[in-house]
């Protein structure tokens, strides 16, 4: 049996009938990221031993005929953002290069009842603060279509790690895209679920309002089923909602009829790559040969979407971030004069450019004399933005349009040019700042052969219609079936 | 110079809850053992997330409706930024422009003057308290110490409007904010602990030419005695009238400035504040949700409210007919002291009768054995059921006395006394008044039969009234339980009629 090459699925009917053992399935994965795993780059700590030994937990489960998760036996990628007991979690930065946490994160403890393996920490821009994995203080992280490219980010080695086939499942987390962004940058399935859906407890935080953990993996069913594994209500995390989870895998693969599909025509504007306008308006006349509705509608505030998103997320970062001080725990520098020199030294060595630039925005955006006209008017766009949504919402039943403007750039491409990065995340931040779910699927490749996807989008807690919605369309296509080819 | 000072305080007090504002995590004072009640949320590791704890608004709610403060039915919580090594976040979960209450007022009597005044309320809001730092003060240069039992806290904050006009009126306020809170039981506000801190805002109005000039605010900063409060104040004043007739500098001139108290110097002392020009950044915390109270959930917690000290003061003089100092004295002693007092009360029906016991023999009894009302060994039902027979006449006061004293001889050797201890008492003293007025009558007799006593007799019959003496005297030893006030009517009566 092709391992690697499976999908969540099969894998699991395979450990099910026995073909395989958890044990194999771990291993075939850790063999792969032994061959590859420079190459790509995606993991900043592989749990050899740890995911060896879960899945022979997961094994000897079934000979003794015990119940066994939803997962049991799949490893899973998950970002470096989120805290794994015992395993180190440094948010690819100098600050936390050292960081291992004494408790898991609600998500972490989700995965552990399923039966899953985390076979690793995955890389990420530093704190989860960028598009491409090119932030990310301890390594970098290639695209497995094209490693001159970037995977996209902030959860660059997550997606890597799936598209590469180093794992079958994937954990990121989506605070303007990056989940959705690297997922149609590495051609697989990523969704950013509600926000409140998914637990944040134990996630790293960047921007707590728009922060929300969500699932990887190379088909729409995996990623239905890993997001039912996580999602639900945790009553360490005030923002989590009290919804009860559908069993989103069990329904995927029903079509929705009469489905509506919006096309937002603020996504398809000036700078869309040739090849992902095609490719992206080809994928809607799939819906439409499904026998869907198709319209155009008008996200009119999505100009505005990136500046509040940057004073929104920045603000909440300088604040979330203040605690990595050198006081208490992570980096603190060697030399200093007096206790204000250790913060400012300690900082100054722990945190890289990016870090720094958007604590400094954010900073700006909240001091006194400048909060008004910056952070709280940001606010008040926040939600006209939401506003947006809910009428576009109100006459169809999913957005759809392209995840990212440009298939994958090169690395090295955008670094010394932050302004053109953040327009990266113009067709996903929207959906951070209303606080909706949003799903990227494998829509085609660009004419350099680089994946390019496909965003829907709909209301609050409709993560099951999105999913059907996108299943309705891969059912249809096989560029989820594609794998890349790397050495 | 003619002044008046201007004085406005800022208490912050910590409230009983079992565990902390944003955790699990026991709320409890415990300096010998530090960093022991810790968790991931309270130190702030990377990923914690805090969940409001609803005990703690709960009993700020209380606070707020025992310091006649108005009740938001929405507030939220804020981010106030700031670096400190006690404060793992680098910030504290605090509330800016939305508290939970606001416009109240604390009314207090000054002793000195006997003068009643209100201080009004600016607000109250929740919030975290910080750890704490420990420096060595060796001079050695020690590293500096972070203990972070106490981070995330809950922490109320009540601040004054500048109502105050002098430093004792600023203790009695305090003292009387102390009470109040002790009574409906949200905060032991012991000072010495921390459970209560003051900080008081002190600047002047001079009165120069028809012209009101204030002159610049000081902070005066940690204050943690009642001493000490009324102390800096009456410093700070002196100070900053010297500072007036020397510099003449108004408000606005220089920046507020803060200081600290030596309370052994007896001196305030200009401090470098770690907030010089601080912006702290407050924005409303992500983390959070707003909280929103019903008017319902507020008459629920209204109706856990005891009867505030002001109040039962008022209720003593008016109802039971204490004078205002008598009532002072019970109300002042705390809430278990006036519970004491109403039980006791309740059983004989009698306050001034309970409040001379309370204030004199039991006060005496406890200020000799250095313990609390809540330690006595004579419950308030027993006490009371003493009263009580007096009250009746079936016992004078004389007698009750002796009760009392050996209902506490037979506690101190361990026995549970209770009312029947009461009776079995007067029972076996023979305390029970006399109410045969046939053998009174005869004991009587038999005292002015006696020869030795012709000499008295006469007198008392010649109209000496003083001679009655001994002779009631010696009716009294024959009859313990008799009442010496009608014995020595039915002596004159017999003699003089």
């Amino acid at each position: 049996m092709d391992i690697t090459g499976s999908t969540t699925g099969q894998l699991l009917d395979a450990m099910q009938d026995g073909t395989v053992s958890a044990v194999d399935v771990t291993q075939a994965y850790l063999d792969e990221i032994s061959a590859h795993g420079e190459t790509i780059g995606a993991f900043l700590s592989v749990n050899s031993e740890g995911s060896l030994a879960q899945a022979a937990e997961v094994d000897r489960k079934r000979s003794a005929g015990e119940a066994l998760g939803k997962l049991a036996g799949l490893p899973v990628a998950v970002k470096d953002n989120i805290c794994t007991k015992g395993l180190s979690t440094t948010c690819a930065s100098r600050m936390l290069e050292n960081f291992v946490p004494p408790y898991d994160a609600h998500v972490t403890t989700q995965l552990q009842s399923a039966d899953a393996v985390i076979i690793g920490k995955a890389n990420l821009d530093e704190f989860a603060m960028g598009s491409s994995t090119e932030n990310s203080a301890l390594k970098v992280t290639r695209n497995p279509w094209n490693t001159d490219h970037a995977p996209g980010g902030s959860s660059g080695g997550s997606a890597a790690a799936v598209g590469a086939r180093l794992a079958p499942l994937g954990i990121g987390s989506d605070t303007g895209g990056s989940i959705r962004q690297p997922a149609s940058f590495c051609g697989v399935v990523g969704m950013k679920p509600t926000y409140g859906r998914v637990s944040r407890y134990g996630l790293v935080a960047f921007a707590s309002s728009l922060d929300q953990i969500g699932p990887f993996a190379t088909d729409v069913t995996g990623t239905a089923r890993l997001l039912e594994s996580i999602a639900g209500y945790d009553a360490r995390d005030s923002t989590s909602v009290d919804q009860p989870v559908p069993n989103y895998s069990a329904t995927v693969d029903q079509p929705l009829e009469g489905l509506r599909v919006g096309v937002v025509s603020e996504f398809f504007g000036d700078g869309i790559d040739s090849d992902v306008d095609s490719s992206v308006r080809a994928a809607i006349d799939v819906y439409r040969s499904l026998g869907a509705e198709v319209s155009e509608v008008s996200l009119p505030h999505t100009k505005y979407a990136v500046a509040t998103y940057y004073l929104i997320a920045c603000s909440e970062a300088s604040s979330n971030l203040a605690r990595y001080d050198g006081v208490h725990y992570g980096r603190r520098a060697e030399q200093f004069e007096n206790m204000i020199d250790m913060y400012a030294a300690s900082r100054a060595e722990g945190f890289g450019p990016e870090v720094k630039r958007r604590i400094m925005l954010g900073v700006f955006a909240l001091s006194e004399g400048y909060s008004d006209q910056y952070y709280l008017k940001a606010l008040k766009v926040r939600r006209l933005i939401r506003n947006d949504f809910d009428t576009a919402l109100e006459n169809v039943d999913v957005l759809a349009g392209p995840t990212c403007p440009t298939p994958a750039f090169k690395i090295g491409e955008l670094v010394d040019d932050p302004l053109q990065m953040y327009l990266s995340d113009i067709c996903t931040i929207s959906a951070n700042l209303a606080g909706i779910p949003g799903v990227s699927v494998p829509a085609g490749f660009s004419s350099n052969a680089l994946p390019i996807g496909l965003q829907l989008l709909a209301g609050p807690f409709e993560e099951e219609k999105l999913l059907r919605a996108a299943r309705m369309f891969e059912r249809e296509t096989d560029w989820h079936t594609k794998r890349p080819t790397f050495s | 110079m003619e002044f008046t000072p201007i004085i406005g305080l800022e208490v912050h007090v910590q409230l009983l809850t079992k565990s902390k504002l944003f955790c699990g995590c026991p709320n409890l004072f415990n300096p010998d053992n530090p960093n022991v009640q810790t968790c991931p949320v309270c130190i702030g590791l990377p990923g914690s997330l805090p969940v409001m704890n609803q005990e703690a608004l709960r009993l700020s709610q209380k606070t707020a409706m025992a310091l006649n403060l108005n009740l938001a039915n929405f507030t939220k919580w804020d981010r106030k930024q700031y670096y400190y090594p006690d404060l793992p976040k680098a910030y504290q979960i605090s509330q800016f422009d939305l508290p939970f209450s606001y416009d109240g007022w604390v009314e207090v009597t000054l002793p000195s003057s006997g003068e009643t005044t209100k201080v009004r309320l600016i607000r109250a809001h929740l919030e975290e308290d910080a750890g704490k730092n420990m420096h060595d003060e060796s001079g050695r240069g020690g590293d500096s110490k972070v203990d972070l039992n106490r981070t995330g806290t809950p922490l109320l904050e009540i601040v004054s409007e500048p109502d105050i006009r002098c430093a004792e009126e600023a203790r009695v306020f305090l003292e009387e904010l102390r009470l109040l809170l002790r009574y409906i039981e949200v905060s032991d506000c012991n000072m010495q602990e921390g459970s209560m801190r003051c900080d008081a805002n002190v600047n002047l109005h001079v009165h120069e030419d028809g012209e009101k000039i204030p002159t610049p605010i000081v902070e005066v900063k940690n204050l943690n005695s009642f001493r000490g409060v009324e102390a800096a104040i009456e410093y700070e004043i002196k100070r900053q009238v010297k500072a007036w007739e020397t510099d003449r500098k108004r408000i606005g001139d220089v920046p507020k400035e803060t200081r600290g108290w030596d309370a052994d110097r007896g001196q305030t002392f200009a401090q470098r504040g770690k907030e010089d020009a601080a912006d702290y950044r407050y924005f409303p915390d992500p983390d959070l949700v707003p909280v929103t109270t019903t008017d319902e959930q507020l008459e629920a917690i209204r109706a856990t409210l005891c009867v505030f000290p002001a109040d039962r003061r008022k209720s003593y003089v008016n109802d039971l007919g204490l004078s205002e100092y008598d009532a002072s004295v019970i109300v002042d002693q705390g809430r278990e002291y006036a519970d004491y007092f109403d039980e006791v009360t309740s059983v004989c029906g009698d306050g001034k009768q309970a409040a001379n016991w309370l204030t004199q023999d039991v006060q005496r009894e406890l200020n000799d054995r250095k313990i609390e009302i809540a330690e006595f060994s004579i419950s308030a039902a027993v006490l009371g059921s003493v009263l009580q027979k007096i009250v009746k006449g079936d016992i004078t006061i004389k007698s009750g006395r002796e009760v009392f004293a050996e209902l506490l001889k037979q506690s101190d050797d361990g026995t549970t006394v209770s009312a029947e201890s009461v009776d079995a008492i007067i029972a076996d003293k023979g305390l029970g008044k006399e109410q045969d007025t046939g053998k009174i009558d005869a004991a009587i007799q038999a005292v002015i039969d006696n020869e030795r006593n012709a000499k008295a007799v006469e007198d008392v019959r010649g109209g000496k009234q003083q001679a009655v003496g001994p002779l009631i005297g010696q009716v009294m030893r024959e009859l313990k339980g008799a009442d010496a006030g009608s014995v020595r009517q039915m002596i004159i009566d017999k003699l003089t009629s």
